[in-house]
């Protein structure tokens, strides 16, 4: 029981440490886009200061925003830090993984963009629905490629539990699976989709006609708005470590020691460092694409996560 | 036999062979013709990888001049004539439109599925490490026919054609190690002549027709007009 | 008092509920008080008999001394009757609260002429008789738990045709309006080509069992060909109440014209019986399932849910958007049942309970949520007279408490966690990931393809109850009648608040839905979901603990500490938000005309879907110069392919025939005499 207690709070303190360290790697992320983009870049802390200076302003609400509009951005705070408490950031023992697969994973996404799609809705003008009209678009076309990458990884491990599936994954040891690695493209490209990135949504645009994620937060000011941008910046994180824990699993702590623990930490560091350069190239060498050329990308991450169902039964399953 | 039971080059060759089957499929994507020229330098390449990964596999030696011609033919000599081809007709940024892409991707991997169901009883009896990789082989001969059956131009096809090649080499080597030399060698020499007869049939069909859709050579049959 | 009894009582109560509505014409509190009493007490005993059969797991048999001289009713309830039947009570159950304030409508109508009525436009609207709407819908209701009831062939149609003739009638309800009449015969024609079909099924079985008893059906052998044409039948037959693709056009006309609370019967309630008949065929009578059947079934049904959802995102009108959703959620419930065919042919019984669970779970889920969104669609019509999405908005502020139960509804059938509508696709979706099980290639690489497309139905369906809550509910208010829309009356909300209760509980509870749904899987494939409740009520885990589990109880609980820490962390007391503006770009005066109506916000989805739907769009503009335009008009029609591919062809073909045939109709008196003439003869010498 007591072991039992050491992981349940061993999963709420890694959920803090999630939610605590998502700015810190948008601000490594921007900072990169900043030197490659040959600007000045910004402190790494930044993001914290934003966030800091919107939970200390008074709130301005629409005229004709409803409690839906008010109550939104603890909805998509709640449900994208559940989310986050189910991935494995450090050590695989994560009782809370239990409480949701990873098809839930997805549900909460989901949950957290309906109320975000409704926000948009709420105050009655022409940005609000053509936001939620175009977030609901592309996520509709996201989710389908994301859900059948999983599929991929969830045969080869026969679990929808993340935990149990980044352990199976580290105990087979190093195998070349070719379904990994559609899937992994594959999540990757969905991962740019979901979180608003280039090419499909510019995160950093202000210009009303090519935003979809920020067209509905545009009436958000104060503590809602920082609510809904750090959960924004928590969903990225959860996409990396996703990405990074599952393909490249070593380095994550098999049991809660200390010197496991800390290994873990520095290996998950590494490699969100190493995906955010990765991140910050892809979105300086791309532009972004017509909203009419995001169903032909999905489409082909569809293929890629089908390609990858395929190869694993064709290829890797015993004849 | 486990793919963790697989040594790490075994692995290898599955990888690289879903790379080819991969590259089938962004060649079907592709609507533009150079972008289609680098695919199938691609998919040349990663079929020399695959060869040579088999014949390290294998010992069988003589897999890894295969594996060298095909590199140098496939994946450099034949993409760098079409290219300077598409180049001298200026049709390198051409883009085709291709009616409902994404129905035609659905049916390649309907292909695919469809591959394995036929590849199935052959996989049965072969002992290779290889064998599963021939539904793929046979996957890619028949994205390339879908390849030519969709598009309109003729360098499109010809690359089509190209790749059908390109996956009945590939089902030699996934079945039986490949060809005797000889055969390969000539085949090889084919294609080669293939391709520069190609480029010349280009150049008189233009000439003679004002354009690279072969749908206009319909005007050739005899019913006409 | 014993199930059976129960049910019978459910059934009197029902039918008396009609007679005692004959008298509502002259005084109309007899349909509103005495009709709609006796509907929530049938509405009870049903649910009583349903979940007793359910918790004590036992079958309760019957023979009536009625119907053929050969053959006695026999009447049974098991607990997988007992189960439907309980989805029955509990919309009945709503349905009596909310419906005595619901057909105040109609009864204005009859009184005072003047006002104009909910589904009706004004001036054109004739009498509308009350006892009629109380008695076809006691009939209606009491057909429908007959067929639950029916052990032979004999009773199940004819409780099945007075289902669908009681329910056409209601369809018909408001016949002034030509399009009614239109779809209400449509309707009645498919319904009738449906029921044809099922009987011939039931014939088949019949022939092989040698009696028309369910008994002797199922101890009945039949040739591996035969059994599935005979499932080919039933599956045509019962997909066509159901509302599969392509059978499904007459649904989205007739079920939202008829009144709103029978809408919520028929799309929430009737084409689960024939979901129920499909089980009931299939697992029960045809014994011996072979899994080409399960993988047509998972075909059809991945077809219907993914057209069912496109359909459903391109209208504008509420009702008509309910139904098509209506469809999609057969898909989905079509998905689990194919699932569960194909795991039980290949030999896997403890998936196949999984798939079957989540089959039914969605039965019972759609039920209460479709119910509830119908009626609160009713709700909005009864106080706006408005069926177009695109004339309503910013109805929160004018009916919170409809808004918020339709809030609950829409996110429950969007499939978000942790409300009920998610707990049966995710079911379905962890059904569909053990197919690495099956031993046949091509399946395993099939069904996750289906399972991929299930995801994207559920995203769609997601973007389609987006658009009509923001459309409807949010935002300014687009008309006038909107504008000073009310909220409705006790009875209605009560009705709703009802519903969305359940879907909270269902929702958070699924290990307890589960447990009731056990004996039923204990009866058709004699096995329990044991791995599903294996860790106690708090954890959902269908296959086992390792593989998967989700805790609805626990995410709520999360939920809930954000919330309250958010509250307390973030909240100012004593300093209200300001308001303000919104941004308007700088042009000033934003008006509701600004707004993204329904149309504009499926017109992404339209684009990159396009093929679907038969799209005829035009855009008429009237300009002065190329930049000014005077005025510009937008016409969408989204038609619908089977009409054109399928069904037209066939009417045109039928006609055709006709138009042969009737070339016998001479109109002389003497060779109509001639043909009765020669049809004695050959029927004389038929018989020797």
């Amino acid at each position: 029981m007591a072991d039992n207690l050491t992981e349940w709070l061993f999963a709420a303190l890694q959920t803090l440490l999630f939610i605590g360290g998502a700015p810190l790697l948008s601000g490594w992320i921007k900072r990169l886009k900043c030197h490659l983009q040959n600007r000045a870049a910004p402190s790494l802390l930044q993001p914290y200061r934003d966030l800091a200076k919107l939970f200390g302003k008074d709130v301005v609400l629409a005229q004709d925003a409803s409690w839906i509009f008010r109550a939104a951005p603890y909805v998509v705070f709640g449900a994208i830090m559940l989310a986050a408490s189910v991935v494995p950031l450090v050590a695989i023992p994560l009782p809370t993984a239990a409480i949701a697969d990873v098809i839930v994973l997805v549900g909460f996404f989901a949950l957290a963009r309906f109320f975000q799609a409704l926000a948009g809705m709420d105050i009655g003008t022409a940005f609000g629905g053509m936001g939620a009209s175009r977030e609901m678009t592309v996520a509709s076309l996201a989710e389908p490629a994301m859900l059948m990458a999983v599929f991929t990884l969830t045969m080869t491990a026969s679990t929808t539990n993340i935990s149990v599936a980044i352990r199976h994954i580290l105990d087979a040891g190093l195998v070349l699976r070719p379904s990994f690695l559609f899937a992994l493209l594959s999540l990757a490209m969905v991962a740019v989709a979901e979180t608003g990135r280039i090419p499909i949504d510019n995160p950093a645009t202000h210009l009303e006609l090519t935003m979809l994620h920020e067209a509905t937060v545009l009436e958000y000011g104060a503590r809602h708005l920082a609510l809904i941008d750090w959960a924004g910046m928590i969903k990225l994180m959860i996409y990396a470590v996703l990405i990074s824990n599952i393909f490249l699993p070593w380095g994550i702590a098999r049991h809660l020691t200390f010197p496991a623990i800390a290994l873990g930490i520095v290996a998950i560091i590494a490699k969100l460092a190493l995906l955010a350069v990765l991140l910050a190239l892809w979105e300086t060498v791309l532009a972004k694409m017509r909203l009419f050329r995001v169903p032909q990308f999905l489409g082909f991450a569809f293929l890629l996560s089908l390609l990858g169902i395929l190869t694993h039964v064709i290829l890797e399953t015993a004849v | 036999m486990h793919l963790t039971d697989l040594s790490l080059y075994s692995q290898g060759i599955l990888v690289s062979a879903a790379l080819v089957l991969f590259t089938s499929f962004v060649m079907l994507a592709q609507a533009r013709i150079q972008p289609l020229i680098y695919a199938f330098a691609w998919q040349g390449a990663l079929l020399s990888v695959t060869t040579a990964l088999v014949a390290l596999v294998s010992g069988h030696s003589h897999l890894y001049i295969s594996a060298l011609l095909t590199f140098g033919l496939k994946a450099l000599l034949i993409p760098w004539m079409l290219y300077r081809l598409a180049r001298r007709l200026n049709i390198q940024y051409d883009v085709e439109t291709v009616s409902h892409p994404s129905l035609t991707l659905l049916a390649g991997a309907v292909l695919v599925v469809f591959c394995y169901y036929v590849a199935l009883p052959v996989a049965l009896l072969s002992a290779l490490v290889t064998r599963n990789t021939i539904a793929v082989s046979m996957a890619t001969v028949l994205l390339g026919m879908l390849l030519m059956i969709t598009r309109r131009t003729a360098v499109a096809q010809v690359i089509g054609f190209m790749s059908i090649e390109n996956g009945l080499f590939f089902a030699a080597v996934a079945s039986t190690y490949g060809m005797p030399m000889i055969v390969e060698l000539g085949v090889a020499f084919d294609v080669l002549v293939a391709a520069v007869l190609f480029g010349v049939f280009f150049f008189q069909i233009r000439s003679s027709i004002d354009s690279l859709d072969v749908d206009r050579l319909n005007r050739l049959s005899e019913k006409g007009e | 008092m014993s199930p059976l009894l129960l049910a019978y009582a459910a059934v009197a109560a029902a039918l008396l509920s009609g007679v005692v509505a004959l008298a509502a014409d002259r005084f109309p509190a007899a349909l509103r008080r005495g009709s709609f009493t006796l509907l929530g007490i049938c509405g009870l005993a049903a649910v009583a008999g349903g979940g007793e059969a359910l918790l004590t797991g036992q079958r309760s048999t019957a023979q009536l001394p009625f119907g053929l001289p050969w053959l006695n009713w026999h009447l049974r309830l098991d607990p997988l009757s007992g189960f439907f039947m309980a989805i029955i009570g509990i919309a009945v159950v709503a349905i009596s609260f909310y419906g005595p304030g619901y057909v105040r409508e109609f009864e204005r109508t009859v009184h005072a002429h003047g006002t104009a009525p909910a589904d009706v436009e004004p001036h054109t609207h004739p009498r509308q008789s009350l006892a009629a709407l109380g008695l076809f819908t006691g009939i209606f209701v009491a057909g429908m738990l007959a067929v639950l009831l029916a052990d032979d062939a004999f009773v199940f149609m004819i409780a099945w045709e007075v289902m669908s003739v009681s329910s056409y009638l209601l369809v018909a309800y408001q016949h002034h309006n030509p399009a009614n009449r239109h779809a209400a015969f449509l309707y009645l024609l498919l319904a009738h080509v449906g029921a044809l079909v099922i009987l011939l099924a039931f014939g088949v079985l019949a022939g092989f069992g040698g009696g028309f008893t369910f008994d002797a059906m199922r101890a009945a052998h039949l040739t591996p060909v035969w059994a599935s044409i005979a499932f080919a039948l039933a599956l045509f037959g019962f997909g066509m109440k159901a509302g599969m693709v392509p059978l499904h056009v007459w649904l989205p006309e007739a079920h939202p014209v008829a009144p709103s609370h029978i809408s919520a019967l028929m799309s929430g309630v009737m084409i689960k019986v024939a979901i129920y008949g499909l089980i009931r065929f299939t697992f029960d009578l045809l014994g011996q399932i072979q899994w080409s059947w399960g993988l047509a079934t998972l075909a059809i049904g991945t077809a219907t849910a993914l057209l069912g959802v496109l359909y459903a995102l391109t209208q504008n009108d509420f009702k008509r958007l309910l139904a098509y959703s209506s469809v999609e959620n057969v898909g989905i419930i079509l998905m689990g049942l194919g699932l569960s065919m194909i795991f039980v042919a290949t030999g896997h019984p403890a998936l196949a309970v999984v798939a079957l669970l989540a089959a039914l779970y969605h039965s019972l889920n759609h039920a209460v949520f479709k119910t509830l969104l119908f009626l609160g669609a009713g709700a909005v019509l009864y106080r706006t007279h408005e069926r177009d999405l695109d004339r309503m908005g910013g109805l929160i502020r004018r009916m919170p408490a409809t808004a918020l139960f339709m809030l609950i509804g829409c996110l429950s059938i969007a499939a978000l966690p942790p409300f009920n509508g998610f707990v049966s696709e995710w079911l379905t979706l962890q059904a569909a990931l053990q197919v690495p099980v099956l031993a046949s290639g091509v399946l395993r690489s099939i069904i996750p393809i289906a399972a991929a497309l299930l995801a994207l139905t559920t995203a769609l369906a997601a973007a389609t109850f987006v658009k009509v809550y923001g459309v409807a509910f949010l935002g300014q208010a687009r008309t006038r009648h909107v504008a000073h829309a009310r909220e409705v009356g006790l009875g209605m909300r009560a009705a709703m608040a009802l519903l969305a209760l359940l879907c909270v509980v269902l929702g958070v509870v699924p290990t307890l839905v589960i447990r009731l749904i056990e004996p039923i899987t204990q009866d058709l494939l004699r096995l329990r979901p044991a791995a599903a409740t294996v860790r106690g009520w708090l954890w959902l885990t269908p296959v086992s603990p390792h593989v998967a589990s989700y805790s609805a109880p626990l995410v709520v609980a999360a939920m809930a500490f954000t919330f309250l820490a958010g509250y307390l962390l973030l909240h100012r007391r004593g300093r209200s938000a300001r308001r303000s503006q919104p941004w308007d770009c700088g042009f000033g005066g934003l008006s509701a005309r600004m707004q993204y109506t329904s149309t504009a916000f499926a017109q992404p989805i339209r684009k990159v879907f396009a093929p679907v739907w038969q799209i005829d769009e035009r855009v008429e503009k009237v300009q002065t110069s190329p930049t000014r335009f005077v005025s510009m008009r937008h016409h969408l029609h989204v038609g619908d392919w089977s009409w054109s591919a399928a069904y037209q062809p066939i009417g045109h073909l039928v006609l055709a025939a006709a138009r042969r045939v009737g070339r016998i109709q001479t109109g002389s008196i003497r060779v109509y005499l001639a043909y009765s003439f020669f049809t004695l003869l050959l029927l004389l010498w038929l018989i020797t």
